[in-house]
């Protein structure tokens, strides 16, 4: 069972890591072309698809949680569960009143707010504190 | 003066406004747990909070009174990343526990050190800059 639990974890990773690694790709081709995101569509198709994964992840987190007999701190845990899954929704909400080049950045940032809480994730899982 | 939460402000107060929560939470948990642990990283994660927190809502409330809170701010913020930045390389047993400014940042990808510098530099810009 944990073996199973710990196999569609690591899938997870993967995505997560996948899809805001190509956000930030795209945002970064964006910026550099200085084509604001805000009138491309499937920039925040992209977007929807990554936070589908978070979304999930938030879910299979929380079971992982309530099942593991590993020493991980809970709270901690599912607040980063939390956090990860808002840091998409709040950029992309927030980036739309800004049509230009720092509209874009704000994705970006969002994006990497998203991998810099999941590398934590990861440690937390694996027994790190605060 | 310019609106300091548009234009390239606003990536700005999103950066500000993760590590508001960010710092908030981890010094909360931190103090929470173990307080007794590493009473001077854990202060000076706290001290980074309210820093960060201030930041934000000044850059978000604009005006000439937030403007001076903000520059205050970003100024205390840049003297701490760099202080505890060096402290935390020079006298490791005062930091047993790691702080948002510990290393100039590294955990945090060094932006604890770029943001006051790219803050102080905004306000510099948006003080300049006529009304709009």
């Amino acid at each position: 069972m944990e073996s199973r639990v710990a196999a569609v974890t690591n899938w997870l990773e993967v995505l997560v890591y996948a899809t805001a690694g190509i956000a930030m790709v795209v945002t970064v081709v964006l910026l550099v072309r200085d084509e604001p995101a805000a009138e491309r569509d499937w920039v925040f198709v992209l977007l929807a698809v990554a936070e589908l994964v978070l979304l999930v992840q938030l879910v299979v987190g929380c079971v992982n949680l309530a099942t593991t007999d590993r020493d991980v701190s809970g709270v901690l845990f599912v607040s980063y569960l939390v956090g990860i899954a808002l840091a998409l929704p709040i950029g992309a909400f927030w980036s739309l009143a800004e049509r230009t080049r720092a509209g874009t950045a704000v994705l970006l940032l969002a994006a990497l707010t998203v991998v810099g809480l999941e590398m934590r994730l990861d440690a937390i899982w694996g027994g790190a504190g605060a | 003066m310019r609106d300091l939460s548009s234009g390239w402000g606003r990536a700005l107060v999103f950066v500000y406004g993760v590590f508001a929560v960010a710092a908030t939470g981890r010094s909360l948990v931190q103090l929470g747990t173990d307080a007794g642990k590493a009473p001077l990283a854990y202060s000076l994660s706290l001290l980074a909070a309210v820093i960060y927190l201030v930041a934000t809502t000044c850059l978000l409330m604009g005006g000439r009174r937030a403007w001076a809170v903000a520059a205050t701010a970003c100024t205390v913020e840049l003297v701490g990343v760099l202080s505890v930045g060096a402290l935390s390389y020079a006298a490791t047993d005062l930091f047993p526990d790691k702080t948002v400014w510990s290393h100039f940042g590294q955990g945090y990808a060094y932006f604890p050190l770029v943001l006051p510098v790219a803050g102080l530099a905004w306000l510099r810009s948006a003080r300049l800059a006529p009304a709009e």
